[in-house]
Formats: structure tokens, sequence, C-alpha cells
């Protein structure tokens, strides 16, 4: 940039410039600065991403790392004509629309009714939080007794009111749906607080200038509040989307996958076929894949918000 | 169009009283201004005549509806605020228009009254833009749609010019006064700069401390201040104030530019009552066409408005001579003006009578 604004400058006098000898210390100086970062992407970041892309071509086990052999697409194809594999991704798709469509719906509705001063509000907002700091494993082995169908909370509860008990997690149909529960009840409170933050952040004096333009309360919300708080939503539809499409912890500590890999998403399956069956060219495609699917939905939500989502 | 009164009116916030129980009229059609410094209870009183505050005690009427219990969308009444409070998502014709549809307005009588309106403020090609797309002046003829596009009885300005820059401002405050002429409302408005007061109000309403310290016309306001307040307040540089030899309890006060610098060796004229303070030249600052000349005198420091052609050294010893006509006196403990009613000593209107 620097130096085609100088040029027109300097060809009236060409003679003279082409005696300063070029300071190659000067035009290196910046790309040393910033080496190290770089340094550290390359070497966390972008050599994992190419590495694993690199084996995706491979047919090799974990167990005999010397033998890898060259397949080309063959693990692709190979995943791709497996019924599993297809099932895998439908469970992922089902479970991430889920989790993160009800998860926002819940978290705005949320704060909505904790946006408020008095101190009741705070302590509910600290309570609906506090799942958020707990580590996954241990919610999952709590849900896990609450699901017990014998021994559990949430059945005693159902008799109590005299409803029939539910399978909860030993059931094809109920086991996703508890998975998505527990999901649900650990991220609201982080997306309840992020959408607080965003509602918090909206000019009260826009809001009184909608009380004298005599706005109802649900015009106020859908011309002001929402429009408002589109960054915030499309934030949170991001960092939802791709952690739910990661989800693990959960799997591997209540389903294993089960039954009969009706809650088997990616993540849990590439474990399976690197740890479990040591098929890491599977392994290996099936990550390139998840990589590819996360970035495709990210760089999608981009694109359909650009229009929709207000900045200032 | 309505006038709007204030009867025993107090706001309270956590036991803290900010506007302390202040009776006020405010006239159909008059541009009255609340003016005072920070912290004086102006941008409350004005809040509670809008509805955004409730009033902790007594009555507000507008028209000769008792409002305390209406929501502010209600009140039949428009207010622009500082920061212009636009809706940032809508684009400016649903800016204008967002409070006529709340009422139920029909799309097309919509759309024929916001350009109407929009012609008047000159926003006609910018209908279709952002507010992040104006400037800060554009912005505020915006807010100013949204007020007047409602017609509402009563216009409330929460110091609607403090964020334009000085040549906007200005231009702005001239139509601001046009357009009060125009409409024929009320405006209240607020605002802590008192050359805005003065050049756009018709009553004047000083405040401090939760107090009205006087209502009066700009005029009165600067010639007849009720109390010291008042007379250091408005006026600038502020009133000269100076203890009283004779009688403790008063001081007395006259304004920079209504006293006369003499050489200290120089007789007055001694033909009307004067009376004459000495010391010595400290600093002047020139303003243009006048300068302020900082004079150290045995009674405090005092500030008089000369001529900048006269040329003065520092350090030179002067003589500050004020007509008895000028001066003011005030109650030294409670700052109330004494002797208001019966006017000033030989306070005389230009020569040939009054105007």
């Amino acid at each position: 940039m620097h130096k085609a604004v100088a040029a027109p400058e300097l060809s009236g006098t060409s003679n003279q410039a082409a005696e300063v000898p070029i300071d190659w210390m000067e035009r290196l100086r910046p790309y040393l600065y910033v080496a190290p970062a770089m340094l550290f992407f390359a070497l966390f970041f972008f050599f994992p991403i190419g590495y694993v892309i690199y084996l995706s071509f491979f047919d090799w086990s974990l167990l005999n790392l010397e033998e890898m052999e060259w397949v080309g697409l063959g693990n692709f194809t190979a995943l791709m004509a497996e019924e599993d594999f297809w099932q895998v991704l439908g469970n992922t798709l089902i479970y991430t629309v889920v989790t993160v469509g009800l998860g926002i719906l819940l978290s705005f509705m949320l704060a909505l009714w904790l946006n408020r001063k008095a101190k009741v509000y705070g302590i509910v907002q600290a309570a609906v939080f506090s799942p958020h700091i707990v580590s996954l494993v241990s919610i999952a082995m709590l849900w896990m007794w609450l699901m017990d169908p014998q021994y559990g909370l949430l059945n005693a509860i159902l008799e109590m009111v005299g409803l029939p008990g539910y399978s909860w997690l030993s059931d094809t149909k109920s086991a996703m749906v508890s998975l998505i529960l527990v999901s649900i009840w650990k991220g609201v409170g982080y997306n309840t607080l992020v959408f607080i933050a965003g509602m918090q952040s909206i000019p009260k004096d826009i809001y009184e200038a909608a009380d004298l333009d005599h706005s109802p309360w649900w015009r106020t919300l859908t011309r002001i509040t929402i429009p408002m708080l589109s960054p915030t939503m499309f934030f949170l539809l991001v960092i939802n989307t791709v952690s739910s499409f990661q989800v693990f912890d959960t799997i591997y500590i209540m389903t294993q996958g089960g039954p009969v890999n009706s809650t088997n998403m990616l993540v849990f399956y590439i474990y399976e076929q690197g740890m479990d069956f040591y098929n890491g060219g599977a392994a290996s495609a099936a990550s390139v894949i998840l990589l590819a699917m996360v970035g495709f939905l990210t760089w999608l939500h981009f694109r359909l918000m650009e229009k929709r989502v207000h900045y200032r | 169009m309505a006038r709007v009164v204030l009867n025993q009116v107090t706001k309270s916030f956590a036991n803290q009283q900010v506007v302390k129980g202040i009776n006020l009229l405010i006239p159909d059609g008059s541009f009255t201004v609340l003016v005072g410094p920070s912290g004086c209870g102006k941008s409350t009183t004005l809040r509670m005549i809008a509805g955004l505050e409730s009033a902790t005690g007594g009555e507000i009427l507008i028209g000769d509806q008792t409002v305390n219990q209406l929501p502010p969308g209600k009140r039949d009444v428009a207010m622009v605020f500082q920061n212009y409070a636009l809706y940032p998502t809508m684009n400016v014709y649903d800016n204008i228009a967002y409070g006529l549809r709340n009422r139920g307005t029909s799309k097309k009588e919509c759309q024929v009254l916001v350009e109407e309106i929009a012609e008047i403020v000159g926003l006609t090609q910018y209908l279709k833009r952002k507010p992040s797309q104006l400037s800060g002046g554009q912005r505020q003829r915006v807010a100013l749609a949204r007020a007047m596009v409602k017609k509402p009885k009563v216009f409330l300005m929460d110091e609607p010019l403090s964020n334009l820059d000085a040549k906007l401002r200005n231009q702005m405050r001239v139509e601001l006064t046009s357009l009060h002429k125009q409409l024929g409302s009320t405006f209240i408005y607020v605002t802590h700069d008192q050359v805005e007061a003065m050049t756009m109000g018709d009553q004047i309403v000083v405040m401090s401390e939760g107090n009205i310290m006087q209502v009066a016309a700009p005029l009165e306001l600067y010639q007849e201040p009720d109390n010291l307040f008042v007379a250091q307040f408005i006026g600038s540089p502020a009133m000269n104030i100076v203890k009283d030899e004779e009688n403790s309890a008063v001081v007395w006060g006259f304004r920079p530019e209504k006293a006369q610098l003499l050489a200290e060796s120089a007789a007055p004229a001694s033909s009307i009552e004067q009376r004459v303070l000495r010391g010595t030249v400290i600093s002047r600052e020139i303003l243009g066409a006048e300068s302020l000349c900082h004079v150290e005198t045995e009674k405090g420091r005092i500030v008089v408005k000369v001529d900048t052609e006269i040329s003065i050294q520092m350090g030179t010893h002067v003589q500050v001579i004020v007509d008895a006509a000028n001066i003011y006196e005030f109650d030294r403990a409670t700052g109330k003006r004494i002797g208001k009613g019966v006017g000033r000593v030989g306070q005389h209107a230009l020569a040939g009578g009054m105007v």
C-alpha cells in the first residue's frame, strides 16, 4: 500500500530513486513481528487440518501406523455407501436443529423475563446460568440418575402426578429427546446471559421514544427489540450450531450412541471408528466431512444473515 | 395545543428529592425553556410531564386533564431526545410513521402526512435511508419530524441541540424558533445553555437544586433577577458580587458590561450617584470587539467588559465605576433581591424615552 502511493512521486525523480538501496530489514520487520503468532496458528490450527485431510486419503489403522495405503476418495465412497453413516448424519442434523432452535427460543423468552432490575431476577439469572459452569460429564451423570427408569427423580415425579413413567434413555424414540433436553438445559443459561447483555445494550431512550409513540408491547418487541438483537441472535446461532454439531460427552456417558445407533452422531462416530475399530481412514474422512459441514453452515449463516443483521 | 400546569410536583429517587415541590404554569402556545446547571431537576421535570418518570407527589395537568396516571403514549405529547433516539432498524419514513401507525392511521393517510412533514424539514430525499446513514443535523430533523407528524398538544425537547456542532446549533436554534411560530403549539425546552434559553424562550424557568428560582421573560431575567443565583447564572460573564462595607447583611452586584474603567487619577463625573472600587488590572481576555479585564480590588476580583480598542497595561491601577442605576442589592443570608419592586435607583430608559 505504502509503496503504491509513493510510486508516482518517485517516477519524476527516478535517477535518485534508483540509487536508494532497498532496506531489506525494514521490509522484513513487520513479518518478523507477526511470525510467532503465525507459527502458533500454523502449528496448532492449519497443520492439523491439513494433516487430517491428508490422512483421509489413506487406508490406515491406529494399530499399525507403518502401513498406509493410498486409496484416494475411497474412504469417502465407503462412508457414503454405509447406511449407519447416513443415520449418524441424520441424527446430528435433527439434534442440531432442535437443540439450537428450541434452545435459542427458550433463552430469548427467559431473557425477556429476566431482564429486570429487582434482586430476584439476578438470583434467577445466576441459577439459570449455573449449569454452564458445571462440567458436562457431571451433568451427564446427574441426568442419567434423574432419567433412570426405575430410581430416577423424573419418573418418580411423573408417577406422583399419576402419569406413566417414561423410558428416557433406554428407548430408541426417547433417547434423542433426552439428549436434546440435557443439552438445552446446559446451554440455556449462557444463551440467556448473552441475550440479556444484548438487551441491555439497547439504548433506553429508544424504548422511551416508543412509549411516547404509543407502541404496543408486541410491536416494540417485533419492531425494536428483535431487530436490534439480530447481531446477538446471529452470534448465538453460529456458536450453538457449531457446538451442537460437535456433541460428544453426553453421548459417550449417557447412551454410547444407542440404543440401536439412534443417538450416534458425527463426533461420536469418528471416535468409534478411530478408537474402537482402529479404522483411521474412515475416522479421518468423517472428520473432513464434519469440518466441511460446519464450515458450510457457518458460511451459510453469514450469507443469510448478511442483509438481515443490523449492526450499528 | 394546551397549557401545562405543575402543582406542588415532587420527585424522589431512593430517598433523595430531586424536584422539591414546584409550581409552574406553562401558558398555551408559549416557548418555555427550563434552564439550570446539571442536576437541577430540569430534565426530570420534563420527563415527568412526558410521563417517562412518575411524579412522587403533586399534580400535572395538560390542558384541563390531570395526566399523572396516563401512560406517555396517551398524553398527546411528543418529545425530541438529546441523542435523537431514532429507531436504528427502521428507515426515515418508518421512523416518522411509527407513531401514526400505532394510532391506527391508515397507510394512505400516513404517507400523505409523512411526506408533508418530510417536505417541511427537508428530508424528502432521505426517506429511504437508515438513521446510521444520516448526519447529525439530518438525524435531528428526523427526530423533529417524528414529533411534528403526531401534531401533539405539547412538544418536549431535552437538550436537542447539544450533540450538534456550533454552526449547526445556531442554525437549528433559529429554525426551531420559527417552527414554534408556525405551529403555535406549546414548546417546553430543556437546556443548560443560557444562550439557548435567552434566544429561544419567551418564558424562562431558572432551576437550581430542585427548586424554581425565577420564571420570567428573557429581558426581565437579565434586568431584574429575583435572587443571587439567577443574577449569576444569567449573563456571561457572571455578575460581579461585592460585600457591602456598611451593612454586612447585604451584598451588591453589577454586570461586567455596566461598569467603567477609569485611570486612578481621573476624577469621576459626580453628577449622578456612583460607586467606586479601586484596584489593579491583573489580566485581560480579548473576545473580539470586547475584552474582559480582571481587576483585583480591595473587595475581591472583579470582571469588567471594555472596548477592545482601549489599551490597558497589566498592573495599571484603575478605578471601577458603577452607576447606582446598575447596582443590584441582595440579602446575604437568603440571596433574595432587596428592593426589586421599588426599582433600581435612578434606573433610566434610553435617551429620548422608552423605545
